[in-house]
């Protein structure tokens, strides 16, 4: 049960939208796509859907390529909503869900059902154009997962939504992972992958730039933060060798520094100068790693 | 298959609801109801029997004038009006009587006449009572030539001009007649369905793409289908809308058959037609639609908003706008070259070969040849609009030209 991409490439004419991407995504767990704009992740969607196909290599799933008799067992929330305005919420996804092979009375009972969960059960004969941008939002998500999926794509699942409904979202997609989906998602929003994920893809221009578990893609970025609050000033710092970035704050400075033996020198340096109210070492967030990472190839 | 069912139900169903649908079948049924009871109609409006005063001043004319007028005219009453002539032209005025004819004798003793009404625009009438008058002048004026009624019912007779096909396969006159009716209810229903419905596809595809919805239905369910789905559904609503209009007509027609048979029918000779040409103008009308069909399908495709499909289906309507001008120009002379050539062109085939096929006496390897080509175009149509559709319903853009053509095509390509 597992989603593989080998070698995957995608030209269009001239342009390469995805250059020899290669994945393995596991069952039962959360695959993170990161990507600036036009870095190819909806491409690369499209290609595993099977709306695009491939220039180069192969797409499978647990084996076989994915094709139309499959679709019953996929699952995709688009970037964009899409979904007919002048329809009902009811005939929408009853017409949607039998598209994935449900019948008509399951459609019914596991729209209920998500309806209330996601606290918009008075939705249920509401005209899709009378709901805001974030309940419609929720409505696309609930046509992507009624028919309980094994796979799930998600494009940028949790834009246009306030924090609270960005939490319900996000409980209900764990909630799908332990039931057993597998679930890609993109999002531009490091936290929500940083949170979810852990395994995670950088693309950039069509490029893998990062590839891997969360955590050896952070301990193999060796770079460290350390986070300095004192009463003195630090700007010393700046010049201090290890030292890669200096940021100033207001209670005293961000530092990214080489590795970690870099804070222990440091950790030397600064007695008796004065009163110091912090000192961490952090592991670097994933933002870190996507600005260096993608920030780089823009050079 | 079973997708192509749930999506094909889903285009019907959606669109039977529609404020639009709804209306516009109940405009042309009340229509179609109208015109049914056109003649009740247009009597409710009458009031009854037009009575015409007459004077006849020669004291002979009248009764002669009476059978003769009202001979043809039943709805005519002509009555001897015994007041002066002022009295009369009053009793027309108010309204008790429609007209005032004074009769009179000319020195040669023929007769004349001054005709009172109070407005002299119902030409119809005034025509048939002042013919009326002219058959008794010539009645008279030959009777007084001394030429006996056996030679004057001669000269009156009709002459003998018989009208013959040397080509044994040709068409009677009967039958010209009869198939010229047909050809015009075929070229008009086509037309109609073609600009209707081809529009509601191209239409129903515009507004799938500009939901963004398409994303979601291409990936449940292949381009393919989901175009022919498109196409099969809007075709069945078609059909729905057409029986009800049909039946609707056959149920007026069949009630009102005294008062309708006769009129109509006649002039479009329906009434008695052989069957092959009935059955030829049901494969050419389905093979038309599927055509036109699939073109809009494509073009509808091809266009991110709904506004841009009024422009992009341009193409089409001016095909089947020239295909039926050439129709309606070939009706007169089905065996000129242009007709006989664009019969062949497979935008034009469903009305031009119909029409050469119902004037004419075509061998039936050039109808199969026209119905290969179109069957092939069509073919050849789907297999381009659903490559065409693939990268098309994945293409937004605000351009809506030919050369989106050839980008969604590059699109859905498979580089080998």
């Amino acid at each position: 049960m597992t989603l593989l991409l080998k070698d995957v490439t995608k030209r269009f004419g001239q342009h390469t939208a995805v250059d020899h991407l290669s994945l393995e995504i596991p069952t039962q767990e959360m695959f993170g796509f990161l990507g600036g704009n036009g870095a190819g992740k909806t491409t690369t969607f499209r290609m595993i859907l099977g709306l695009l196909d491939v220039t180069e290599g192969e797409i499978s799933w647990n084996g076989d390529t994915i094709n139309y008799d499959k679709s019953h067992l996929i699952g995709y929330l688009p970037e964009e909503r899409g979904l007919y305005p002048k329809l009902t919420v009811k005939d929408q996804i009853v017409y949607l869900g039998k598209l994935r092979g449900m019948k008509k009375s399951e459609a019914l009972v596991e729209l209920e059902a998500w309806l209330k969960r996601l606290k918009v059960p008075e939705y249920m004969n509401k005209k899709v154009e009378e709901l805001s941008k974030g309940n419609q939002q929720k409505i696309q998500f609930i046509s992507a997962v009624i028919h309980k999926p094994e796979l799930l794509i998600l494009d940028e699942p949790f834009s246009g939504l306030d924090p609270i409904n960005v939490e319900l979202l996000k409980e209900a997609v764990v909630d799908l992972k332990e039931q057993g989906t597998s679930i890609v998602f993109s999002s531009h929003q490091m936290d929500h992958v940083e949170e979810l994920c852990k395994h995670l893809c950088i693309l950039h221009k069509g490029n893998p730039v990062v590839q891997g578990p969360l955590r050896d893609i952070k301990q193999s970025f060796g770079k460290k933060n350390l986070v300095i609050h004192a009463d003195f000033p630090l700007e010393f710092l700046k010049e201090y060798p290890g030292v890669i970035r200096y940021k100033k704050v207001m209670e005293g400075c961000e530092l990214q520094i080489e590795n970690e033996a870099v804070s222990q020198d440091i950790f030397t340096a600064l007695p008796g100068k004065g009163f110091i109210r912090k000192f961490d070492l952090e592991e670097p967030s994933l933002n870190d790693i996507f600005i260096e990472k993608v920030g780089a190839s823009y050079e | 298959m079973n997708k192509f069912w749930i999506m094909l139900s889903h285009t019907y169903m959606t669109r039977l609801k529609t404020k639009s649908f709804l209306i516009s079948t109940i405009i042309t049924l009340v229509f179609i109801v109208g015109l049914a009871n056109f003649q009740t109609i247009i009597e409710a409006f009458d009031d009854g029997e037009d009575k015409i005063a007459v004077i006849d001043e020669s004291n002979e004319l009248f009764e002669t004038y009476k059978q003769s007028v009202e001979g043809v005219n039943e709805e005519m009453e002509i009555v001897a009006y015994d007041g002066t002539e002022e009295e009369g032209k009053a009793a027309v005025q108010e309204e008790d009587y429609k007209a005032l004819i004074v009769l009179s004798t000319n020195e040669s003793q023929l007769p004349e006449a001054s005709y009172y009404a109070n407005t002299i625009s119902d030409s119809s009438n005034q025509q048939l009572l002042s013919q009326q008058l002219q058959q008794l002048k010539v009645a008279i004026a030959t009777q007084q030539a001394g030429v006996d009624e056996a030679a004057l019912a001669d000269i009156y007779a009709p002459v003998t001009f018989e009208t013959t096909a040397l080509d044994e396969a040709a068409k009677s006159q009967e039958e010209l007649s009869q198939a010229r009716g047909i050809v015009y209810v075929m070229l008009f229903l086509l037309y109609m369905t073609v600009m209707m419905y081809g529009q509601m596809i191209a239409m129903e595809i515009a507004n799938e793409k500009s939901s963004r919805v398409m994303e979601i239905l291409v990936s449940s369910a292949s381009p393919v289908t989901h175009m022919f789905a498109k196409i099969f559904g809007i075709a069945l609503l078609g059909l729905t809308q057409v029986t009800l209009f049909v039946g609707v007509g056959y149920y007026f027609i069949t009630t009102k058959q005294d008062e309708l048979t006769g009129g109509f029918f006649e002039i479009f000779g329906i009434q008695d037609t052989s069957p092959s040409i009935y059955i030829f103008a049901i494969i050419f009308f389905i093979l038309g639609y599927l055509l036109y069909a699939t073109l809009a399908a494509m073009l509808g495709s091809l266009v991110s908003r709904v506004e841009d499909a009024q422009q992009m289906i341009m193409p089409m309507i001016f095909l089947i706008l020239i295909a039926f001008f050439i129709a309606m120009f070939g009706i007169g002379m089905p065996d000129s070259t242009l007709v006989v050539v664009s019969s062949y062109i497979p935008f034009f085939t469903p009305m031009v070969m119909f029409l050469r096929v119902g004037m004419l006496d075509v061998p039936i390897w050039e109808i199969a040849l026209s119905i290969g080509i179109m069957i092939a175009t069509i073919i050849l149509l789907a297999i381009i609009g659903a490559r065409v559709y693939k990268g098309g319903v994945l293409m937004y853009g605000r351009s809506s030209s030919f050369k989106d053509l050839k980008k969604a095509m590059a699109l859905s390509k498979k580089d080998k």
